[in-house]
C-alpha cells in the first residue's frame, strides 16, 4: 500500500453519489427537455468526480485521464443533444419530453 | 356372332357420347328427330343384336356361356380385374329385358318428352343408363358390376332431377343417390371382405373358390349380408326403401325404365348371380327372405293409402321386388328372375299408361281429381287395366304364373303353412286391393275435377310401345326363361289344391274390396283415417330417418362448420396476441418512465448484489 | 441433365417473365407457356423407360445427376428420377399448363411478378420430386413455399393476408421439424459410420436405435402430413385454398399437397421401416378420420371454394390410409389417388374460379340454377363433381377402390370406417351440384350482364377442362400403364418394410380375422 488512505475518500464518494442522485431525480421529474439535459450533465459530472476521487485515492493518473474523457464526452453530448432539442422544438413547438413518445409499442 | 354382344352396351354409350358432344361441333340445338334417331336407334340396334345372339347362340344350347375379354382393367399385386363380359342365360334374360323393354320405353319417351327444351340431355342420360345397366348385368367380376351399379345410380340421380328448376326434384334425386350409396358402401365393404378371403373378385372364380375350399362360413355370411345391403339399397327394400317413392319426381318414362323395369331389380340380379354364395349361408338366405316378406307387406299397405298415381305404382314396385327377394330367400331362383321379367313387362306398361294419363290431364297426378276416364282415353284405359290385372296376378296373366311359382316355393320351404307363405298370400290380397283401387279411382265412377279437360295425348310412338307391352304383359307367362343351366334343375311337388286355390282367390277378393273402397273414397275424397295416414307416410320411415340420422348429422355439421380444430390454432394466435399487447403496454415511449424503471432495476440489482 | 434442364428452364422462365413485364404487358404468360412446354418436351425424354418397368442399374432410378455442392458437410446436388418421380413430374407440368391456360386472362396487375412466382413454385416442386439429397430436398421444399406465399398474399381474395400468413406459419413450422429430423438423421449416421452425408441412398442404411428412429420418423411425418394435409394439421388448407387466386388454388391442390404424400412414400417409409410399421395403425386412423371429417366439413360449408378445399382433406385422407396400410395394392392406390385427386380437384377449383369470374360470388346461398345460364360449365362441373365422389369408371374410383381393398387386408375396421367417407363424398358433391347448378335461378343472374361476363365456357377453357376429363376417364378405364410405372418403386418400398418385419403384418391380419369371426358370432353351419 504505497499511499495512505486519503482522508477525503468517503466524503468524495458521498458527494459524487449525492450529485448523481440529484441528477437522476431531476431527470425523472423534470419534463422540460433543457432541464433534463442539465440533469444529464450533473450525472456525468458526478461520474467524473468519482474518477478524480478514485484516482487520488489510488495515486493513479488514470482517473484524471478519464476525467478529461468525460468532459469531452459531455461536450459532445451536449452539442448533439442541443441539436436534437432544436429539431424537436422545431417540429413540436414544445420542450415537453412527454410529447416525444412516438416509439411506443 | 358372340362378339356382337360387346356391341350391345357399346352402342348406347356411343349414342350418349354423340348426344353429349353435339355442342362441341354444332352451335345450334339439333332437331328432335335427329336426337331421337341417335337415342332410340342405338338402343334399338342393341335390342336387335341381343335378339340375334339369343336366337343363334343361346336358343339351341341353353347351357351356353359366352365370355368376352375386352381389356385388362387393373393388375396390382394379386388384384386382377378385367373389363370382361360373362354372358349366360341369366345375363341374357336381363339383356333382353333391358334392351327390349328399354327400347320400347325410349320409343315412348320420344313422344312423351316432345317439345321439352332439354330433349337431347334427356336421351343422353337415358342412353348412358342403358349402357351402365348392360355393363352391370354382363360384368364377369364384381368390381365391373359395381361400375355398372354406381353408373345406373348416377343416371337415376340425373333423371330424377331432370327438371332441375324445381328444388323438390333435386332433393328427391339427392335422396335417391345417397340412400342407395349407403347400400353401395356396404356392398363395397363386402367386396373388400370377399377379396380378403378369396383373393379374387371374378364371379365364376369366386363361386368355385367358395364352393370348393370349404371356406369360412362366417366370413361368407358377413360378406353375403353386406352384398345384401347393396341389393337392399338399389332395390328399395327395407330398410332403405324410402328413396323410391320420392324418385317419382322424374319424368314418367324414367320411372318406367329405371324405377320399375330395370335398375331397381339389380339387387335381385346381384343375389341371383351370387346365389351359390348365399346357399352356403342359411343366415343370409333367411335375411333375404325376411327382408322380402316384410317389404312386400309394408309397401303394399302404403300403396293402398297413396293419392298420387305414380306413388301407388312406386310402392307397388317396392312390394313386387319384395316378392322377388322372398323368392330368392326361399331358393326359388328362377322364380325370382321370372317374376323380375314379367314385372318388367307389366310395370313398364303401368307406368307408361300412367304417363299417358298424366300427359292427357296436363300433368295432374292426384287420383282423387280423376275418375271416369275410360270414356275419354279408352286405349290408355285398356293398357292400364291389363297392367293392373297382371300386377294383381289374375289367373292366366303373366304375373299370375311368376307369382304362383314364388308362393308355391314359399309354401314348400318350411313344409307347409308358414309365415313367409302367409306374408306372400296376404301380400297378394293387398296387391289386388291397391292395384284395382287405383284403376277404379282413375278410370271408373264419376268424373273428377280434372277429368273434364282431359285430352288424349297419345301419339303413334307412344301407342306402339304400349300395345307391345300390353301383349307381353298378358302372354309373358308363357315365356318362362330356361334358367336351369344357371340355377340347376329345381323341382318341387305341387301342394294341396286348396293352397293353389287360396293363391287364385286372393286377387279376386282384393278386386271386390277395391271396388267398395274406391266407391267410398270417391265420395269422401282425400280424407284419410289415422292408420291410412300412417301408411300414406310410408310407415313413418322418412320421419324416423329424418330425425334419427339426417337432422342430427346436419346439426352436427352446422355446429362444426367453422371447424373446431381450427379454434385450437386460432386460440393459440389469440393468446400470443394477448401476451403481446400486455408486454407492449410497457413500451409507452415515455423516456422518463424508461429511466425510472432503469433506475429501479439498477437499485434492485445493487441490492441483490449487496444481499448476496 | 434433363432434370437440371427442367429446373433451370422453370427458374429462368420465371426471371425472364418478371423482367419482360416492363416491355411486354402480357408477355409473361407466353413466356410461362413456352417454358412449361419446353419442360414437358424434356420429360418426353423418359418415354423410353415407360415400356420397361425394370430399373437401369441398381435401384429403381431411371436417371440421376450428382454434383458436389457443399462437400464439407457431405451435401451434394443430387437429382434422380424413377417411376414415382416421373409420374409426379408429369402431373406437375401438366397441372402447371392447365392452371396457366385456365387463368389466361385472370391476372390484371403485376403480371410479370405473378408468372415469376408461378414458375418458381413449379420449379421448387420439380426439385422436391427429384431431389435425392436430403438437404437439397429441404432446400427445394422451402423454395416452393415462398413464391406460393406471394401468390396468395398478392393476388388472393378478401382475406388473403390472413390466409397467407397462416399458410406460411404452418408449413414453415413443420418444415423446421423436418430440418431437425434431417440433421438428426445425418448426425446419427455420422456418429455410427464416421461419414457425414445427406445422401438418401446412403442414409437408407443408417443404423438407428428404435427410439431415435421413432422420433426422427415423427419429425418427417408431421412435416409431411401438414402438407398433405391430415387431421389435425389441416386448418391452413381451407383458408389458403379459398383465398388463393384460381391459379394458386390449382397449384396448391394439384401439386403442393402431393409433395407431402410423396415425401411419406419416398422418405418416411423407407428410411424408418420399423417405426413406420409400429406407427402404421395410428397413421391409418388419422387417414380414416381425415376422410370422414373432411367430408363432413365440406358438407357444412357455404363457400363453394371452401367446400372443394375440405373435399381435398377428405381425399388426401385416402392417400394417408393407403400409404400406411403398407400393402402393395393400397400404396399403388395411394399413388393413383394423388394423380386422380390432382386432376379432379384442380378442375373443380378452376370451375369455381370461372364461376366467380362470371357471377362474382362463391357463396352457395346466393347461387342456384346456374345450369340455365351456363349449361356447358355446369355440365363440366357435374362431371368433375361426380369424379370427386368416386364414380366407378373415373380415375378417383380406381384410386379409392384400390386403397380400400389393400387397406382392408391390413386393417378391417379402420378401412370400413374410411369407406363411410364414400357416403360423405356423395353428400357434399351432390349438395354442391344442387345448391349451385340446380334449383331456381336467382334474379340477379337472370339477365346476362351487358359486358358479356356470363358467357359460357370459352374454347380455351373447354379444351383445358375436357382434356382433364378425358384423362380421368382414361385413368378410370385403363389405369394399368400408371400402375406399371409406379410399380418398381412401390414394390421395393414395401419389400424393404416387409423384410424388416416379415410376419408382423401377417400376424395382424390373422388376428383380425379371428376378431371378425368372434364379433360376428354366426350360427350357420
Amino acid at each position: 500500500m504505497p499511499f495512505e488512505t486519503a482522508p477525503g475518500l468517503e466524503a468524495g464518494v458521498l458527494l459524487a453519489s449525492i450529485l448523481f442522485c440529484l441528477g437522476l431525480a431531476g431527470l425523472m421529474m423534470r419534463r422540460n427537455i433543457i432541464f433534463m439535459l442539465m440533469c444529464v450533465e450533473i450525472c456525468t459530472n458526478a461520474a467524473a468526480l468519482m474518477f478524480v476521487v478514485a484516482g487520488a485515492h489510488w495515486g493513479n493518473a488514470d482517473g484524471q485521464v478519464m476525467f478529461v474523457f468525460v468532459v469531452t464526452l459531455a461536450a459532445a453530448e451536449v452539442a448533439i443533444a442541443l441539436a436534437l432539442v432544436l429539431q424537436f422544438y422545431h417540429r413540436k413547438h414544445t420542450v415537453d419530453i412527454d410529447q416525444l413518445n412516438e416509439l411506443r409499442g | 356372332m358372340q362378339g356382337l354382344l360387346a356391341w350391345v352396351p357399346l352402342l348406347p354409350l356411343i349414342g350418349f357420347l354423340l348426344l353429349v358432344a353435339i355442342p362441341l361441333f354444332y352451335s345450334k340445338e339439333p332437331s328432335e328427330k335427329f336426337v331421337t334417331a341417335i337415342g332410340v336407334g342405338s338402343v334399338g340396334i342393341s335390342a336387335l343384336l341381343t335378339a340375334i345372339v339369343a336366337t343363334t347362340v343361346f336358343w339351341q344350347n341353353p347351357g351356353e356361356v359366352v365370355n368376352i375379354a375386352l381389356w385388362q382393367w387393373m393388375l396390382v399385386d394379386n388384384l386382377e380385374l378385367g373389363f370382361n363380359f360373362h354372358v349366360d342365360w341369366l345375363t341374357l334374360v336381363m339383356l333382353m329385358i333391358i334392351t327390349g323393354v328399354g327400347f320400347l320405353i325410349h320409343l315412348y319417351s320420344a313422344g312423351y318428352m316432345r317439345e321439352d327444351p332439354d330433349f337431347r340431355r334427356y336421351f343422353a342420360y337415358l342412353n348412358l343408363f342403358v349402357c351402365a345397366m348392360l355393363i352391370l348385368v354382363m360384368a364377369d367380376n364384381l368390381v365391373l358390376l359395381y361400375l355398372g351399379w354406381e353408373g345406373v345410380g348416377l343416371c337415376s340421380y340425373l333423371l330424377i332431377g331432370f327438371w332441375y328448376k324445381n328444388p323438390a326434384n333435386g332433393a328427391a334425386a339427392q335422396k335417391a343417390f345417397i340412400v342407395t350409396r349407403i347400400g353401395d358402401t356396404a356392398m363395397a365393404i363386402g367386396l373388400f371382405l370377399l377379396f380378403f378371403e378369396f383373393s379374387t373378385l371374378n364371379i365364376p372364380q369366386l363361386i368355385s373358390a367358395a364352393d370348393s375350399s370349404g371356406a369360412n362360413s362366417q366370413i361368407i355370411t358377413v360378406a353375403t349380408l353386406l352384398l345384401l345391403g347393396g341389393a337392399v339399397g338399389k332395390s328399395a327394400q327395407l330398410p332403405l326403401q324410402t328413396w323410391l317413392p320420392d324418385a317419382m319426381a322424374g319424368p314418367t318414362p324414367v320411372s318406367a325404365l329405371i324405377h320399375a323395369a330395370t335398375m331397381v331389380t339389380a339387387g335381385v340380379y346381384l343375389i341371383a348371380r351370387m346365389h351359390p354364395l348365399y346357399m352356403l349361408s342359411e343366415t343370409a338366405m333367411t335375411a333375404v327372405a325376411v327382408v322380402g316378406a316384410l317389404t312386400l307387406l309394408l309397401a303394399g299397405f302404403s300403396a293402398i293409402a297413396q293419392s298420387d298415381i305414380k306413388r301407388v305404382l312406386a310402392y307397388s314396385t317396392i312390394s313386387q321386388i319384395g316378392y322377388m327377394f322372398l323368392a330368392l330367400g326361399v331358393g326359388a331362383w328362377s322364380g325370382a328372375i321370372f317374376h323380375l321379367m314379367t314385372h318388367a313387362f307389366f310395370k313398364a306398361l303401368l307406368f307408361l299408361s300412367a304417363g299417358s294419363v298424366i300427359l292427357s290431364l296436363h300433368h295432374e297426378q292426384n287420383i282423387f281429381t280423376m275418375g271416369g276416364l275410360y270414356r275419354r282415353i279408352p286405349f290408355t284405359f285398356i293398357c292400364f287395366a291389363i297392367g293392373c290385372a297382371c300386377l294383381a296376378a289374375l289367373p292366366f296373366t303373366s304375373g299370375f304364373y311368376s307369382k304362383d311359382q314364388i308362393l308355391l316355393r314359399a309354401w314348400e320351404f318350411h313344409d307347409g303353412f308358414n309365415s313367409l307363405w302367409l306374408a306372400g298370400i296376404l301380400g297378394a290380397l293387398v296387391t289386388g286391393i291397391y292395384s284395382f283401387r287405383v284403376l277404379f279411382l282413375v278410370f271408373a265412377g264419376s268424373e273428377g275435377s280434372s277429368s273434364s279437360h282431359c285430352k288424349d295425348a297419345n301419339n303413334t310412338v307412344m301407342r306402339v310401345p304400349l300395345a307391345i307391352l300390353a301383349t307381353l304383359a298378358l302372354f309373358g307367362g308363357m315365356l318362362a326363361p330356361p334358367l336351369q343351366s344357371v340355377f340347376g334343375t329345381q323341382t318341387w311337388e305341387h301342394p294341396a289344391a286348396w293352397v293353389e286355390g287360396v293363391a287364385i282367390a286372393m286377387p279376386l277378393i282384393g278386386l271386390v274390396i277395391a271396388w267398395g273402397l274406391s266407391r267410398q273414397q270417391q265420395k269422401t275424397g282425400e280424407k284419410r283415417s289415422p292408420i291410412m295416414q300412417f301408411w300414406f307416410s310410408g310407415w313413418g320411415f322418412d320421419w324416423l330417418y329424418e330425425n334419427l340420422l339426417a337432422k342430427p348429422f346436419r346439426n352436427l355439421a352446422r355446429l362444426n362448420h367453422k371447424d373446431i380444430i381450427d379454434s385450437i390454432y386460432k386460440g393459440t394466435a389469440a393468446f400470443s396476441q394477448q401476451l403481446n399487447s400486455l408486454l407492449s403496454s410497457s413500451q409507452n415511449g415515455q423516456i422518463r418512465w424508461y429511466l425510472a424503471t432503469f433506475a429501479a432495476g439498477s437499485i434492485l440489482f445493487l441490492a441483490l448484489l449487496v444481499a448476496l | 441433365m434433363t432434370l437440371l434442364a427442367i429446373i433451370i428452364i422453370l427458374f429462368a422462365g420465371g426471371i425472364i417473365a418478371w423482367l419482360s413485364e416492363r416491355y411486354l404487358q402480357k408477355g409473361g404468360r407466353w413466356i410461362s407457356l413456352v417454358s412449361l412446354l419446353l419442360a414437358a418436351l424434356l420429360l418426353v425424354n423418359y418415354w423410353s423407360y415407360l415400356g420397361t418397368p425394370q430399373s437401369v442399374s441398381g435401384g429403381p432410378w431411371w436417371d440421376s445427376l450428382q454434383a458436389a455442392w457443399i462437400p464439407r458437410f457431405g451435401i451434394s446436388f443430387h437429382l434422380a428420377v424413377d417411376g414415382l418421380s416421373f409420374l409426379m413430374l408429369t402431373l406437375t407440368i401438366a397441372m402447371g399448363i392447365f392452371g396457366l391456360v385456365m387463368t389466361w386472362n385472370d391476372i390484371n396487375f403485376r403480371r410479370g411478378f405473378f408468372y415469376f412466382n408461378f414458375l418458381w413454385t413449379l420449379a421448387g416442386v420439380v426439385g422436391v420430386f427429384t431431389a435425392i439429397d436430403l438437404f437439397l430436398f429441404f432446400f427445394f421444399w422451402e423454395v416452393m413455399l415462398i413464391p406460393m406465399l406471394f401468390l396468395i398474399a398478392v393476388w388472393g381474395y378478401e382475406k388473403r393476408i390472413y390466409a397467407a400468413i397462416k399458410f406460411f406459419i404452418f408449413t414453415q413450422a413443420s418444415s423446421l421439424l423436418m430440418l431437425i429430423a434431417i440433421v438428426g438423421l445425418a448426425y446419427i449416421h455420422y456418429r455410427n459410420s464416421g461419414q457425414l452425408t445427406f445422401n438418401y441412398n446412403e442414409l437408407l442404411g443408417a443404423e438407428l436405435t428404435a427410439n431415435a428412429a421413432y422420433w426422427l420418423m415423427l419429425g418427417f411425418f408431421i412435416a409431411f402430413i401438414v402438407k398433405l394435409p391430415a387431421l389435425p394439421f389441416h386448418t391452413w388448407l381451407p383458408d389458403a385454398h379459398t383465398q388463393a387466386p384460381t391459379a394458386g388454388s390449382i397449384l396448391l391442390a394439384a401439386i403442393l399437397l402431393k409433395t407431402g404424400a410423396y415425401g411419406l412414400l419416398r422418405f418416411n417409409l423407407p428410411l424408418f421401416p420399423e417405426s413406420s410399421m409400429a406407427f402404421a395403425p395410428v397413421a391409418m386412423t388419422i387417414g380414416a378420420i381425415s376422410v370422414i371429417y373432411g367430408a363432413m366439413l365440406a358438407f357444412a360449408q357455404r363457400d363453394m371454394k371452401r367446400l372443394v378445399a375440405y373435399s381435398s382433406v377428405s381425399h388426401m385422407g385416402f392417400v394417408l390410409l393407403g400409404l400406411y396400410a403398407l400393402d402393395t395394392i393400397a400404396v399403388q392406390g395411394a399413388v393413383m389417388q394423388m394423380i386422380a385427386h390432382g386432376l379432379s380437384t384442380a378442375a373443380l377449383f378452376a370451375l369455381v374460379g370461372a364461376l366467380q369470374h362470371r357471377l362474382h360470388t362463391r357463396d352457395m346461398q346466393q347461387l342456384g340454377g346456374v345450369w340455365a345460364i351456363l349449361p356447358k360449365l355446369s355440365a363440366v362441373a357435374l362431371f368433375f363433381a361426380i369424379a370427386s365422389l368416386g364414380l366407378p369408371g373415373l380415375g378417383n374410383f380406381v384410386a379409392e377402390f384400390t386403397v380400400l381393398v389393400g387397406s382392408f387386408r391390413s386393417n378391417h375396421w379402420i378401412t370400413a370406417l374410411a369407406a363411410i367417407g364414400l357416403i360423405g363424398a356423395a353428400l357434399y358433391a351432390l349438395l354442391m351440384m344442387q345448391r349451385v347448378f340446380f334449383g331456381k335461378l336467382r334474379n340477379q343472374f337472370e339477365s346476362p350482364s351487358e359486358s358479356g361476363d356470363t358467357a359460357d365456357l370459352s374454347l380455351r377453357e373447354s379444351c383445358a377442362l375436357l382434356s382433364l376429363a378425358l384423362l380421368l376417364v382414361v385413368i378410370g378405364l385403363r389405369p394399368q400403364p400408371i400402375f406399371n410405372i409406379s410399380e418398381p418403386t412401390v414394390t421395393q418400398a414395401i419389400a424393404e418394410i416387409k423384410a424388416v418385419a416379415p410376419d408382423q403384418n401377417l400376424l395382424s391380419s390373422q388376428s383380425q380375422r379371428q376378431e371378425i369371426l368372434i364379433s360376428t358370432g354366426d350360427k350357420s353351419p
